[in-house]
């Protein structure tokens, strides 16, 4: 039996993308964008707030850093915890010593259950990127509109109280999107840019059937989790490689425009006593960088627009 | 099935007829740059699915994305400033997607060979006559956008079927006589090229690839810190250098503009090649170059070599 005929039938081979989301486009053509201050390489340090819920209930599939282990999974379960009770305060203290503007993408249900550590952010003046309602709230083809709906506007609803500006930013729980995530968010009227995609180094306009959104790079290659808990290399790699992608994209910016080096973190991974130190270390090499621009996603996104 | 696909008899890496490289070289040297497209959401093949996460791939499909909007060029440079020409493993339908990619190969002289049409594409579940064809397709569109007469081969996503590589050998002379379909890089038995066995007869040879010099098996599969991979790669050099001063050898670094050109990994890979051009004894050249020479100067003597080697034993 040979493969249905349609296997070899190839409806979108034409110019540019096999879909209609965005128009192709590759980064050198693109016209070089300005930092303030003359400055090369934008900061965006990204902190995941997190809450995984014991009871898990996996649809589509089990979320990223989700519990794996058979009901209760109390390991998972509190080590998750431990980010939001311990770690993010070493994070916090970090960032305030390097004096690094940093994001955070809250899941709307963590902010129920731990207003103390968002007035901490609030303090902090610090923006605040919508990050589902939990990181067992996954956004997928099997919700209808109304329930996709109602998971973005519960999520916004209770962050708004601790947002000191307005919440224009969405990370999607697990990076899991379905394919009306994009219409949803946009008809929020409250989110503007969102990070789920990674297939660029700088923002890009991203279509929507209810007017467009901004795509902003928020690598996962570079993601904590993703290097230390999925490649298991070592913190001191950890380090280097955050070196070296700064040092890569400062060199680039200078001949190309100014870029972005966005960190994602999670303060039960880099939390840990044992790693804090190599954070520590990545934010004073940045930050004595006299290129190196430290700002809140937002900040960085309003320039880049000012200048399309 | 078979027990033993039959490409090859075994042949011992000692005692070999030597191979002498242009100017004497040592070591034969490519970067075999894949060029991939891979799509959203492609049709079901019943034997492996494309994406492992639910439908639309974002995290997938995506960082791919990355690798032809970002990634590409960042490694063009870096090959440009080493005096490497890329040999293209390419997903031909990106001849379509996006030619100005295939434009600044060309400009460069760089090889472009099949990689199939796309990467989310497999051969499994083909009968012979639909291989024959995806095949066919992705040579003529080679020919059509680079004038190129494509003559290697490495099945789209790795995915074959028992007569993938008589089928583009074929093809190929149908389209181009002894001028396409002339090696693969879909076995990984050996350090220096082979004969390869097919039904036609036809000289036909398998061209080193490495597997565990491929950025993705590194990172992806084997997950290697970038600056191991820097090393290996150096290492693997030197051992083939030393070796190739005996009997000439072939190294590959096979790439993705997505995993290779990250900025976090390109100061590695950037050492490694520093290192290895910097050999005076170093042949930097394309797969095909590579062929057409081994097949002019050493694949009667290596045939010839294999037979009395498989009497004797």
């Amino acid at each position: 039996m040979p493969l249905d005929k349609s296997y070899l039938e190839y409806s979108k081979r034409h110019y540019g993308m096999d879909h209609d989301r965005y128009d192709w486009s590759m980064l050198s053509d693109r016209k070089p964008v300005n930092w303030p201050k003359g400055k090369k390489l934008a900061l965006w340090i990204n902190v995941s707030l997190q809450f995984f819920p014991l009871n898990q209930q996996g649809v589509p599939v089990k979320p990223i850093g989700g519990m794996t282990m058979p009901y209760p999974d109390l390991r998972h379960y509190s080590l998750r915890d431990y980010g939001n009770r311990v770690g993010i305060y070493r994070m916090l203290k970090a960032f305030d010593k390097y004096e690094v503007a940093a994001t955070y993408a809250v899941n709307g249900e963590l902010a129920e259950r731990a207003p103390y550590l968002m007035n901490a952010i609030k303090e902090r003046n610090a923006e605040i990127i919508a990050h589902g309602w939990n990181m067992d709230s996954m956004h997928h083809n099997g919700l209808s509109l109304n329930e996709e709906n109602e998971l973005v506007c519960r999520t916004l609803d209770a962050l708004r109280p601790f947002a000191s500006k307005d919440i224009k930013g969405w990370l999607s729980p697990s990076r899991f999107e379905g394919n009306q995530t994009p219409e949803v968010l946009k008809k929020s009227e409250s989110i503007e840019y969102f990070c789920d995609w990674v297939n660029d180094d700088m923002p890009y306009e991203f279509k929507t059937g209810n007017g467009p959104l901004t795509a902003m790079p928020l690598s996962n290659e570079l993601e904590d989790r993703y290097i230390l808990l999925n490649n298991l290399h070592s913190e001191q790699s950890y380090g280097e490689q955050i070196k070296d992608a700064a040092d890569l994209l400062i060199s680039e910016a200078k001949e190309q425009g100014g870029r972005i080096l966005g960190l994602s973190l999670h303060p039960w991974v880099i939390g840990q006593p044992h790693r804090i130190k190599v954070l520590e270390d990545i934010l004073e090499y940045l930050m004595s960088k006299e290129e190196v621009w430290s700002a809140s996603a937002s900040e960085i996104l309003e320039y880049w627009q000012s200048q399309q | 099935m078979k027990k033993d696909p039959g490409f090859y008899d075994y042949w011992p890496y000692e005692n070999r007829p030597k191979i002498t490289w242009p100017n004497g070289a040592k070591v034969a040297f490519w970067v075999a740059a894949n060029i991939e497209f891979y799509e959203l959401d492609p049709p079901d093949n019943p034997f492996r699915k494309p994406w492992p996460a639910p439908n639309p791939s974002i995290a997938g499909y995506s960082i791919r994305d990355y690798g032809n909007r970002v990634g590409h060029v960042r490694q063009m440079k870096l090959l440009d400033k080493y005096g490497i020409r890329g040999s293209i493993s390419l997903s031909t339908a990106l001849c379509e997607h996006h030619p100005e990619i295939i434009e600044l190969c060309k400009e460069r002289d760089w090889e472009f060979f099949s990689h199939g049409i796309y990467n989310t594409r497999y051969t499994y579940g083909m009968d012979e006559s639909q291989e024959r064809e995806m095949i066919r397709d992705a040579m003529e569109t080679i020919y059509k956008h680079t004038e190129q007469k494509c003559a290697g081969y490495l099945a789209p996503a790795l995915s074959h079927s028992e007569l993938t590589l008589d089928l583009f050998a074929e093809v190929g002379t149908e389209l181009f006589g002894d001028d396409g379909g002339i090696y693969t890089c879909d076995l990984f038995h050996d350090d220096q090229p082979t004969p390869i066995n097919l039904r036609s007869g036809k000289k036909f040879v398998s061209i080193p690839y490495s597997l565990e010099m491929n950025d993705t098996i590194a990172y992806v599969v084997n997950k290697i810190e970038p600056r191991r991979y820097g090393q290996i790669i150096k290492d693997n050099f030197d051992r083939l250098y030393e070796e190739g001063a005996e009997n000439g050898t072939v190294m590959c670094i096979p790439t993705h503009n997505y995993q290779v050109s990250c900025p976090h990994r390109l100061k590695a890979f950037e050492e490694a090649l520093e290192y290895i051009t910097g050999h005076s004894d170093v042949w930097v050249t394309t797969g095909r170059e590579i062929a057409e020479y081994y097949i002019e100067n050493n694949y009667d003597a290596a045939l010839a070599d294999i037979t009395t080697k498989k009497e004797v034993s």
